[in-house]
């Protein structure tokens, strides 16, 4: 292959190279400054006892301390149980409604497509606030009228330690689909007929085909969903921030909000570096993980 | 044959199969719309305490008074649309120019380096936001003193990896014939990309600015970080002000998110066909 590609590469045209720098030269510049200088300065922070006026190098302390934190371990397991109860729910609810809308008129698919990615379109803060009255704990509180009619009792779900993460939760369930669905749909219709044909010949029922047609030909989506959903998880902030500031008793501090709590409410710098600087290297070992094992016979 | 049966002779089994499904996919939309439509109906009621109403999911008036009230909050409440309008709006000419530039670079043009920086800027995509967010904020708040000023609430936005992750995908399918005829006919490297590639590209810098006008418009962590003054915030940061300051008012409360939602339902509405197109443009062979 390489071999016949070699010829027919194009003639390098004089000047191509300085036009190629000009293209990106602002980009280039943009990204230094506020993606690459902020990482390396970042490790440099996490080195230090960051004060305004005199900071001191400590070396590695920020990370022992870190390490030896009950509260980063808390807020730790708090991010991989909100991702356990999150990601995976939501792909295969979005698998299952994808699956769904597929027999369905073309009209009728934009229709439930433009319902379920209505959410991705509002602010993460209007929502919050939505919610926030959803899950009033006070008895004509949305959610504690519905559960009255199912015969139980009123809940304190955003202040009960009991609840709290799973409010959390139950709003990421209803309200994150949206994209996950639009994609498993691209992934159904690029599914070859000539698959389903054969399957009828052998006799496949709906299911057989759903287990050994439409489940392997989505792998390549599920997959991309799983890592992007993981790393998207073990960032979230906002919702933690605006509906239970990490309460009570931090049973919903997680990670992304221990770092900010540490950074912009203790202003411990040093301490927000090296805790953000572990978080990349969580994210950066199970995403390879997730790319080792699920990806092993995915084809790009 | 296609996954689903076609149910051939029968069409009464395949009506009935299909009218069960929407009305399972309608159930669940009903739930994924309700905090939405809760949204909307709760903010015409009256800007009176929470505990004088018990509030319900059906409207019992249509009053305004609610808005009137959000509006009455601050001075600068009209302000923080306009700041969220400017900032939005900048940020997505900015990425449109820059990263349509650079994907083309990155896709067409041969340069001593190209491969390493795009894989550079590609691992740069999985750092979480966490890690350069202090020195961000050191760099932008202490160095340079820019603390509420729109240049600290746009700068770092001005071209995101991503677009042009987004570009050069799109742009490396663009055939190089293409190109080629319009070198023989003598034009520069710019008037290539300015009257070649940038029309064949139209539909992905649509999806390119709508995504990143709706990103920057929702942001919120950076501008609650940039700006102190009431003067300079964006319309998400004041929602959240005025929550955090009329913790039991809910009709006020719900007038403030239907306002800044609003703009995007309208533009999602009026564009969602981008929206939907962009989810799949970005995922595809990612």
């Amino acid at each position: 292959m390489a071999d016949i590609v070699k010829p027919m590469k194009r003639r390098k045209i004089r000047g191509e190279g300085a036009w190629g720098y000009a293209f990106i030269a602002v980009a280039l510049v943009v990204f230094a400054m506020f993606t690459a200088y902020p990482v390396v300065s970042a490790f440099l922070i996490s080195l230090q006892d960051y004060k305004p006026l005199g900071s001191t190098y400590i070396g590695f302390d920020n990370y022992v301390n870190t390490f030896k934190d009950a509260l980063f371990w808390k807020a730790l397991r708090n991010t991989v149980v909100y991702t356990i109860l999150t990601v995976p729910v939501n792909l295969i609810l979005s698998m299952i409604i994808a699956i769904l809308i597929l027999p369905l008129r073309k009209k009728t698919q934009s229709f439930f497509k433009g319902i379920y990615y209505l959410p991705v379109v509002a602010s993460g803060v209007a929502l919050s606030v939505v919610w926030l009255w959803i899950f009033d704990p006070m008895e004509g509180g949305i959610l504690n009228q519905l559960i009255n009619l199912l015969g139980i009792e009123n809940q304190n779900w955003l202040g009960s330690g009991k609840t709290a993460m799973f409010s959390l939760v139950l709003m990421s369930w209803l309200s994150s689909h949206g994209t996950s669905i639009i994609i498993y749909l691209a992934g159904l219709l690029g599914i070859d007929e000539t698959f389903y044909e054969a399957a009828d010949l052998d006799g496949a029922n709906f299911f057989h085909k759903l287990w050994h047609i439409v489940v392997p030909s989505l792998k390549p989506a599920t997959l991309f969903l799983l890592v992007t959903g993981v790393i998207g998880s073990f960032q979230v902030f906002q919702n933690a921030y605006l509906m239970t500031g990490g309460g009570p008793d931090n049973a919903t501090t997680m990670v992304g909000l221990l770092i900010f709590n540490n950074a912009f409410t203790y202003f411990d710098f040093g301490k927000a570096a090296a805790q953000s600087l572990i978080l990349a290297v969580i994210i950066a070992v199970i995403s390879v993980v997730q790319f080792k094992y699920a990806g092993k016979d995915v084809e790009y | 044959m296609a996954l689903y049966s076609n149910h051939d002779g029968r069409p009464r089994v395949k009506t009935t199969r299909n009218a069960i499904i929407f009305i399972a996919l309608l159930l669940f939309a009903l739930a994924t719309i309700f905090p939405i439509y809760f949204m909307v109906i709760s903010s015409f009621g009256d800007p009176v305490e929470a505990g004088a109403v018990s509030y319900s999911i059906f409207p019992s008036k249509i009053s305004f008074a609610s808005y009137k009230y959000f509006f009455d909050f601050s001075e600068y409440s009209y302000r923080w649309i306009l700041n969220s309008l400017i900032v939005a709006t900048a940020v997505m000419v900015s990425n449109v120019i820059f990263a349509s530039m650079a994907g083309y670079a990155f896709s067409k043009l041969t340069f001593k380096g190209r491969g390493v920086l795009f894989a550079v800027l590609l691992v740069s995509m999985m750092i979480p936001y966490q890690v350069t967010q202090v020195p961000l904020y050191v760099l932008i708040v202490n160095v340079f003193s820019l603390q509420d000023t729109y240049t600290a609430l746009i700068a770092p936005s001005l071209v995101t990896v991503y677009n042009i992750f987004l570009a050069k995908q799109f742009m490396s399918s663009i055939p190089n014939e293409v190109l080629e005829s319009a070198k023989i006919e003598g034009a520069n490297q710019f008037q290539i990309y300015w009257r070649v590639i940038l029309p064949l590209s139209k539909t992905v810098l649509a999806v390119m600015a709508i995504l990143t006008f709706m990103d920057s418009w929702n942001t919120f962590f950076w501008p609650l970080l940039v700006t102190n003054s009431t003067e300079m915030q964006t319309i998400q940061v004041g929602l959240k002000n005025f929550r955090f300051a009329n913790t039991t008012y809910i009709a006020p409360m719900m007038a403030g998110a239907t306002i800044s939602a609003l703009p995007m339902f309208i533009l999602f509405f009026s564009l969602q066909r981008y929206f939907l197109e962009g989810v799949t443009v970005g995922a595809v062979k990612g």
